[in-house]
């Protein structure tokens, strides 16, 4: 059986009301779920107290990798199991094969990156978003508590989130 | 709280609210098509159905149905590729070297030029494809052991160099346009009333919800993607470069080409932004999001990139002399004196003199003269590529194997072939997808639109 949640929903119109609003309610003590915006806001992932993503350190290990594989393939090809000689040049002439190591270490990098980054945040074709409010894709912020993980009451939460900026205070249950 | 520069005009106009970005983007996908659009689209299927026809006959007889001969073994079909290919590269300019230079402009325009660049080198490897001959080999350049033996693939050859550029640019473009399509996909979900739209941009969007967690996540994900594409659209049209430059054919044995070459990929590729960009906010009245201050912006870059070409043109031209190189400087001569020098001057005045008129704030600014430039621009990139590969090798070293190079109707045809393809899926990409990228055009509507209360700010709740 699973435990249904109960959520307090804070509907906001404005990024800044809304950057001040989560500082504020978070400096109470009141934990926050998650925010759901319709636009990337800069700084609001710090607000939340969120860590930096470690994204780029992915990508880096990833292009490490491609990068890596890309220069041994070369020079065990080329170099190694069947050496041919082209003007006269080394068979594993490095300098002519740093175009195609350039091209493996953005390839790795990138798609590795992208698919930590499905991963991590579960983004795929077939996963069911928990959707607490359409309008937050559209034209809302929408900031939601988690009634369960606070010690406050509905309607004191209510209170909290209408005094600090929301436009309007709905109810989820999932 | 509206934020207003003094010096710089807004990039939004019309006093947008961030539900009126939605409307106004969401309403083409969400609409039934309009007569325009099913003509256009039909026009862009027939061209593609004629262009089809010829890439069959170059694949059915071999390419024996184009106009080549020993002495010219390239000529159209390289044009063409290298032609798209450049087309292509002003997209991921916008997109990526824009984005590390907080250009904010860019993201009125930056979705729709994407979508050309993929549909662009889209084109360009179906010349690659079709200049093989025999395309059901196709995968010989890939480095897989040979049937006959452990051959390689040679691993010195900048024709192979090529295999991997135009691919992972191919893909990495790809991908850096679909992750920042997903926001807006959500969107559409999220406003869908059919069942069908409803499964299908649910799957598109990818379960996106637009959590604080994953728009951090999806802003590293970008900065770093933008990182990794500059200096990948530098290297494809560097190495694309190579294929002619490390030859030792006269005209093309220089080490001018790669910047040469990438100047001439974001020239070319600008002007087939501002040509699509002219329709696509007439036709679906984007005014407001893609305004003359856009399309200004965007000549300036014009004006730099044709002038950097400009110069090129000009040094190729002394270095020929003060090398003191017969071949190298009998070359260009014959370029602009010989047989094809009218194919010399017309990239001379399309490339070189049409761009300059930009300099002129009237015609900078006038959509008309835009149009018009932005396509001699392009007829202009499209004779400079004709004039380095035809002109560098009809005349071969030995005279009694000179050439002349005639288009036969195949060789239009496969040309063609490529509109078709790349109005078809701009078309489609067009109806079926956001043109304009929403979440970053609602990021910066609040510091940058005509917008005088995007909402009231509530004063009264905080004392910051």
């Amino acid at each position: 059986m699973s435990v249904s949640k109960h959520f307090i929903l804070g509907v906001f119109d404005d990024e800044d009301v809304l950057m001040h609003g989560v500082h504020d309610i978070r400096n109470l003590g009141v934990k926050i779920q998650e925010v759901f915006t319709p636009y990337p806001i800069h700084g609001l992932d710090e607000n939340l107290g969120y860590k930096r993503s470690r994204l780029p350190m992915a990508a880096f290990l990833f292009g490490l990798t491609g990068c890596t594989l890309a220069l041994s393939m070369m020079i065990s090809m080329n170099g190694i199991d069947w050496p041919m000689n082209v003007g006269g040049k080394p068979n594993a002439s490095i300098p002519n094969f740093i175009p195609i190591t350039f091209e493996g270490t953005v390839l790795f990098a990138a798609f590795g990156m992208v698919g930590t980054f499905f991963v991590s945040s579960g983004l795929a074709p077939w996963s069911k978003p928990v959707i607490f409010d359409k309008r937050s894709t559209d034209d809302k912020f929408i900031v939601a508590i988690d009634l369960s993980k606070n010690k406050l009451s509905k309607d004191e939460l209510s209170q909290i989130l209408m005094s600090h900026g929301a436009t309007e205070v709905n109810e989820k249950e999932l | 709280m509206q934020v207003s520069s003094s010096i710089r005009p807004p990039l939004v106009t019309g006093g947008k609210t961030l539900h009126d970005v939605t409307n106004d983007i969401c309403r083409h996908v969400e609409a039934k098509p309009n007569p325009t659009w099913m003509i256009a689209f039909g026009i862009s299927v027939l061209t593609l159905s004629y262009g089809l026809y010829n890439v069959y006959r170059t694949l059915w007889y071999g390419i024996g149905e184009w106009g080549l001969n020993k002495t010219v073994g390239w000529a159209w079909d390289i044009t063409n590729f290298v032609w798209w290919v450049g087309i292509g590269h002003a997209g991921t300019l916008i997109s990526a070297v824009l984005l590390l230079f907080r250009q904010k402009w860019r993201t009125s325009i930056n979705r729709a030029a994407e979508a050309m660049t993929i549909f662009a080198v889209l084109c360009a490897a179906s010349f690659i494809l079709c200049h093989m001959g025999r395309p059901w080999v196709g995968y010989w350049p890939l480095p897989l052991p040979n049937t006959f033996g452990s051959l390689w693939v040679n691993f010195n050859s900048p024709l192979v160099w090529d295999v991997f550029a135009i691919s992972t640019y191919l893909s990495v473009s790809l991908v850096f346009w679909y992750i920042g399509m997903i926001p807006d996909l959500s969107t559409i979900r999220d406003r869908a009333t059919t069942k069908i739209s409803k499964i299908v941009y649910g799957a598109m969007s990818f379960g996106w919800t637009g959590g604080a967690k994953d728009w951090s996540r999806y802003e590293s994900v970008s900065l770093i993607l933008a990182g990794l594409s500059t200096p990948l659209v530098l290297s494809v049209h560097t190495i694309v470069s190579m294929d002619f430059a490390t030859s030792v054919i006269p005209g093309w044995h220089t080490t001018i080409f790669p910047p040469y070459f990438v100047a001439g990929a974001i020239f070319s590729g600008f002007a087939m932004v501002l040509t699509l960009m002219i329709i696509t906010r007439s036709v679906y009245k984007l005014e407001d999001y893609i305004t003359l201050e856009h399309i200004e912006t965007m000549n300036k870059i014009i004006i730099l990139t044709g002038s950097i070409v400009g110069v090129a043109y000009l040094t190729e031209f002394f270095i020929a002399w003060y090398s003191g190189v017969e071949y190298e400087s009998y070359c260009f001569i014959n370029r602009a004196t010989g047989p094809y020098w009218w194919a010399y001057w017309c990239m001379m005045t399309c490339n070189v003199i049409s761009p300059q008129l930009f300099w002129i704030k009237k015609i900078r600014r006038s959509i008309a003269a835009t149009f018009i430039i932005s396509i001699i621009v392009n007829i202009g990139m499209w004779f400079e590529r004709f004039v380095i590969i035809v002109s560098s090798l009809h005349r071969d070293y030995v005279p009694s194997s000179w050439a002349m190079f005639y288009a036969t109707s195949v060789d239009v045809g496969v040309y063609i072939n490529s509109f078709g393809l790349f109005f078809t899926l701009f078309f489609l990409f067009s109806k079926f997808l956001p043109v304009v990228n929403m979440a970053e055009i609602k990021s910066v509507l609040k510091s940058s639109s005509e917008t005088n209360s995007v909402v009231d700010f509530k004063s009264n709740v905080h004392s910051h």
